[in-house]
């Protein structure tokens, strides 16, 4: 047994979180700044947390993570990071030669309090910033939400950064598409385009993190939003941010900043929640659903409608992050299974709301969040009744093994499986693809261990 | 094959480098980068801080003490006292393995858990030390471990939760569990040697001595500096077993607080890792007695004369025989593998920037496959890794390094005892030992190669693009650029999954995995084919 300390009786925890499912701001905040093209994102910091991030981003995209520290010694914790930052936005600059650096705070520069607005301006005046180039940050202290809020923050940093206030609009449509996946990133804008929508999506990972082998390194590969696209987002139509946990604020301060209006709505995974986003980008638009789109759906509903009898009645236990749980839940739902235990680390009560419409059919269901909800909570949980499958990032694998569960790999991060880089989980495909890892992960479960009579050749 | 047949000038490369760099950046960074002279040994400015924005390899003081000294154990509870990335991004990554047996009471493995206090805001504002106290007191009640350790995050530090009285407050309160703390904050020192040193210095306070039982045998030993990954101490184990050797404690593979504690009943301790743990040597040396020399079991020629070394200091012509005969036996099956492939990767170029030890002993492996080690370098060791323990003397203690705790030792009055007397020692000597000694790695690399302490990401494409090596080792961050590059990646800290590397299996485990590396044929097909094919247009005469 690998977790054979993890007890069936439930003892109330106050302060010890064990096996978390979450973790902190900045590296949320080192994600989505990839997503820029040209970008160096900035950990202003100790460099163990730059390290940690850079390789927990490198071990889930198995690609390449480049991004800078502060470096903190013991002296820049006593007297403030400023010389440490001009010093890296220096050397960054020279060396490196991004277009744009996004510095991010840590819980050491936070307690400190460096003021990143006075730094980046101090750095302006003393001729640190190359002419064209630009420094945006966020502040994203360790300590308050996880790293699905780094993310927003740093979403926030962009369109405080970036989008210029434009009278006229054009009919170009902002999306913001949550902390998911290149793959979903690039599904995102392939269906855009297939409903002829002229969009911006930003951040977007895709060509970053995916990247191709070409015999070089590219310091900035060819993917990312370009700044300039994101500067023109200002003078969009609208904005749909997708997840509200990720993308929301974002959304928000470019309404306040640039008057775009903006809709948030769920991630697109599932097919309630893509009918969501296509229904909502046809109605922002003005154009028509296609009819390639509806063939796409079409087959999804089919897969459905075929293996209906797998999914039925199925007990689920997922985990991770608000904006995934809460697509995922309701397309569980919606496929008769039954998400009967969920967990995310992630703090906020719109979480627990909006969780509790999505199992109200599910009595037996128990749903937590925030600080003390962690992985071991939902082990204890599947020990006092067992489920038929697991969903969740890698630190799963222990439970899946002790329990004998099957389990699909979704989430952040994933290290010890590739696939989430290149097939998307939003979208109609994307449910397609979950679709077939669930039921592959159900029946090669069943024929290892059914009893030899029951083998079936056929599903 | 990308055989170099010439090679360019190391002082040349250096230069060109440099040029990039600001002035002050390149005048720092100057210090750091030497070309080699074996015979003269030239200095080399290792642990000082790392430049800003520069990108570097390296992590934090947390890193070092939670994440490579304390995270073997499996038997101690590790809560991580901050927010919760510390604790997450150690939890499980540095792969070391343990076996705990079946589950019992003998069994306990906490090394799949992630213990974290999670620090919110109003932690950071009114304290933490109430939140760590009951997360203790949970830790307790939930799992009844032998031993909780509370590790330091940044914040920490900053806002003064006083975690070694809070420490010393629950073991008192507990009776039977032992509770210890780490001041290992990411800030402190330069690098994850500090942390290294931080945990030294705490073992041999709060655990080294607590117990009196020595394991049965003859030979009875310590092997310091050696953490499991990839089973390098499952195979380890094994053949000192097979020699007759006894392990008391391993620090910290596959290791359990109980071998801690009973450390001190060893006669002799052996050191892998020299960076890590040689702190713990020292002090086990001054209170208990012990005499300690440096091994290295990476390499089947290094591991060979490791073992006769080990056996040699018993002086039992017994045991010398009996480690022969493991050699010989093992040493038939390295023969062939290598038979095997080192005509494949003969003449080869490889280049090394890992850890505090690993860039050194991984170059025996590499000699063995006939490839030259054309540059190296560590990414937190000091310069007695480099240049030998010769320069300790000399070596300025700055600002960083002042602030880690220098403990003061002396013969414990009631366990100390010399295992060997001063005759016999002297006499070890003129056989050809070296007690508290480690001759670095500069003295074992080829006059002309290139030594270069705490490696940018900048300096590393350039040292790749200038030299075209067969093979570059480095760790996770490195891994993906290097082979966008078209070269192979080992990663030394992980192995990438491979292993174990240690010992004679190991070496030929090695030499299996850097044959498959070069010679993929993978990295014939990065060039996709038609931008080698002249576009033909046809032309149709019409008839």
């Amino acid at each position: 047994m690998l977790l054979r300390h993890t007890p069936t009786e439930i003892k109330e925890r106050e302060a010890l979180t064990v096996n978390p499912a979450k973790t902190c701001q900045p590296i949320g905040a080192m994600y989505a700044a990839l997503g820029i093209h040209g970008c160096m994102p900035h950990s202003h910091g100790s460099q163990g947390c730059c390290s940690y991030h850079r390789s927990a981003l490198t071990r889930h995209y198995k690609e390449p993570v480049m991004a800078g520290t502060s470096s903190f010694t013991e002296g820049a914790s006593v007297f403030g990071g400023q010389a440490n930052l001009l010093s890296a936005i220096d050397t960054l600059f020279t060396v490196y030669n991004p277009e744009i650096i996004a510095v991010h705070t840590t819980c050491l520069s936070e307690t400190i309090g460096d003021d990143l607005n006075q730094i980046v301006g101090k750095a302006q005046e003393d001729g640190l910033i190359p002419p064209g180039k630009r420094v945006i940050y966020a502040s994203t202290p360790s300590y308050v939400g996880s790293h699905v809020t780094g993310f927003s923050n740093m979403v926030k940093g962009i369109v405080r950064g970036l989008p210029v206030k434009s009278a006229a609009k054009s009919d170009t449509i902002n999306i913001i598409p949550g902390w998911v996946e290149p793959s979903d990133m690039r599904e995102i804008k392939r269906l855009a385009k297939e409903m002829g929508v002229p969009v911006t999506v930003f951040p977007d990972t895709s060509g970053v993190l995916d990247s191709a082998m070409t015999g070089h390194h590219e310091m900035y590969p060819k993917g990312g939003t370009p700044v300039a696209d994101i500067v023109a987002a200002g003078a969009n139509k609208h904005t749909l941010a997708l997840g509200a946990f990720a993308s929301e604020e974002g959304a928000k301060a470019l309404e306040v900043k640039c008057g775009v209006p903006f809709t948030t709505l769920d991630l697109p995974i599932g097919i309630a929640a893509t009918d969501r986003f296509i229904q909502k980008l046809s109605d922002v638009s003005g154009k028509p659903v296609p009819e390639s789109i509806a063939d796409e759906r079409g087959r999804l509903v089919d897969l459905i409608t075929d293996m209906q009898q797998y999914f039925w009645g199925k007990r689920v236990a997922l985990w991770g992050d608000p904006d995934q749980l809460v697509a995922l839940s309701e397309f569980l739902c919606d496929i008769d299974m039954r998400p009967v235990y969920v967990v995310s680390g992630t703090p906020g009560k719109a979480f627990a709301e909006k969780m509790k419409k999505i199992l109200a059919d599910i009595p037996e269901a128990k749903c937590k969040n925030g600080a003390s909800a962690d992985m071991f909570l939902i082990h204890q949980w599947i020990k006092n009744g067992k489920v038929d499958l697991l969903l969740g990032n890698t630190y799963g694998k222990y439970i899946a093994r002790d329990e004998a569960t099957p389990f699909v790999r979704v989430g952040f991060p994933i290290l010890d499986r590739v696939g989430h880089s290149y097939f998307p989980l939003v979208g109609y495909a994307g449910a397609i693809r979950l679709l077939e890892r669930i039921l592959n992960a159900l029946l090669d479960h069943k024929d290892a261990t059914c009893p030899e009579t029951q083998v079936e050749l056929t599903m | 094959m990308n055989m170099i047949t010439k090679i360019p000038e190391a002082a040349a490369v250096k230069a060109e480098i440099l040029e990039k760099y600001p002035a002050k950046v390149a005048k720092k960074r100057s210090k750091s980068m030497v070309v080699n002279d074996p015979a003269t040994v030239p200095v080399v400015q290792a642990n000082v801080r790392t430049i800003p924005g520069i990108i570097s390899q390296r992590g934090c003081c947390y890193a070092g003490c939670k994440g490579v000294v304390l995270g073997p154990t499996r038997d101690i509870i590790n809560i991580t006292h901050g927010p919760i990335g510390c604790g997450f991004y150690s939890w499980l990554t540095r792969r070391n393995q343990t076996d705990p047996g079946e589950v019992g009471p003998d069994g306990e493995n906490f090394m799949m858990y992630c213990f974290s206090t999670d620090m919110q805001d109003e932690n950071i504002v009114f304290g933490g030390e109430k939140k760590l106290r009951a997360a203790i007191q949970e830790a307790y009640d939930i799992f009844h471990p032998k031993a909780i350790a509370v590790f330091a995050t940044c914040p920490v530090g900053l806002i003064g939760d006083d975690i070694h009285a809070i420490s010393r407050e629950m073991k008192e309160k507990f009776g039977d569990c032992n509770v210890f703390a780490f001041s290992c904050e990411g800030y402190k020192g330069v690098s994850q040697s500090a942390g290294h040193h931080i945990a030294n210095n705490q073992i041999f306070k709060h655990v080294i001595g607590r117990g009196n039982t020595r394991p049965d045998g003859k030979y009875v030993m310590n092997m310091l500096g050696e953490y499991n990954i990839g089973g390098d101490a499952f195979e380890l184990e094994r053949l000192l077993e097979s020699c007759g050797i006894t392990l008391n404690a391993t620090f910290s593979g596959n290791s359990t607080i109980g071998a801690f504690e009973n450390a001190h009943m060893a006669d002799l301790n052996v050191v892998m890792c020299h960076r890590s743990i040689n702190y713990v040597a020292d002090m086990i040396e001054k209170k208990y007695g012990i005499p300690w020399f440096k091994v290295n079991f990476i390499g089947a020629e290094s591991t060979a004369k490791s073992l006769r070394k080990i056996a040699q200091y018993f002086e039992d012509p017994a045991l010398a025989e009996r480690v022969e005969k493991v050699i010989a036996e093992e040493m038939a099956a390295v023969k062939d593998a290598s038979d095997e492939i080192r005509p494949r990767t003969e003449g080869r170029l490889a280049m090394l920037f890992v850890g505090g030890s690993r860039a050194h002993h991984y170059q025996d492996l590499f000699r063995e496959l006939g490839m030259k080690s054309i540059a190296a370098g560590y990414e937190f060791a000091h310069r007695d890794d480099y240049e030998g323990r010769r320069v300790l003397p000399t070596i300025q203690v700055d600002a960083d390094s002042r602030n880690i705790e220098e403990l003061h030792v002396e013969a414990d009055p009631a366990h100390y005892a010399p295992r060997k007397s001063t005759d016999e020692m002297e006499t070890l000597v003129q056989h050809g030992y070296e007690f508290n000694d480690y001759d670095g790695m500069m003295t074992e690399m080829e006059k002309g190669s290139l030594v270069i302490d705490d490696i940018s990401h900048y300096e590393m494409e350039r040292l790749i693009e200038t030299y075209h090596p067969a093979v570059f080792c480095a760790g996770i961050k490195e891994k993906y650029c290097v082979q966008k590059m078209g070269v192979p990646m080992k990663q030394l800290h992980s192995y990438d999954y491979g292993g174990p590397y240690a010992g004679f299996k190991g070496a030929i485990n090695f030499y299996r995995d850097i044959d498959r590396m070069v010679n993929a044929k993978v990295w014939k097909l990065i060039r996709p084919p038609w931008l080698d094919t002249p576009q033909i247009t046809a032309e149709f005469a019409s008839a």
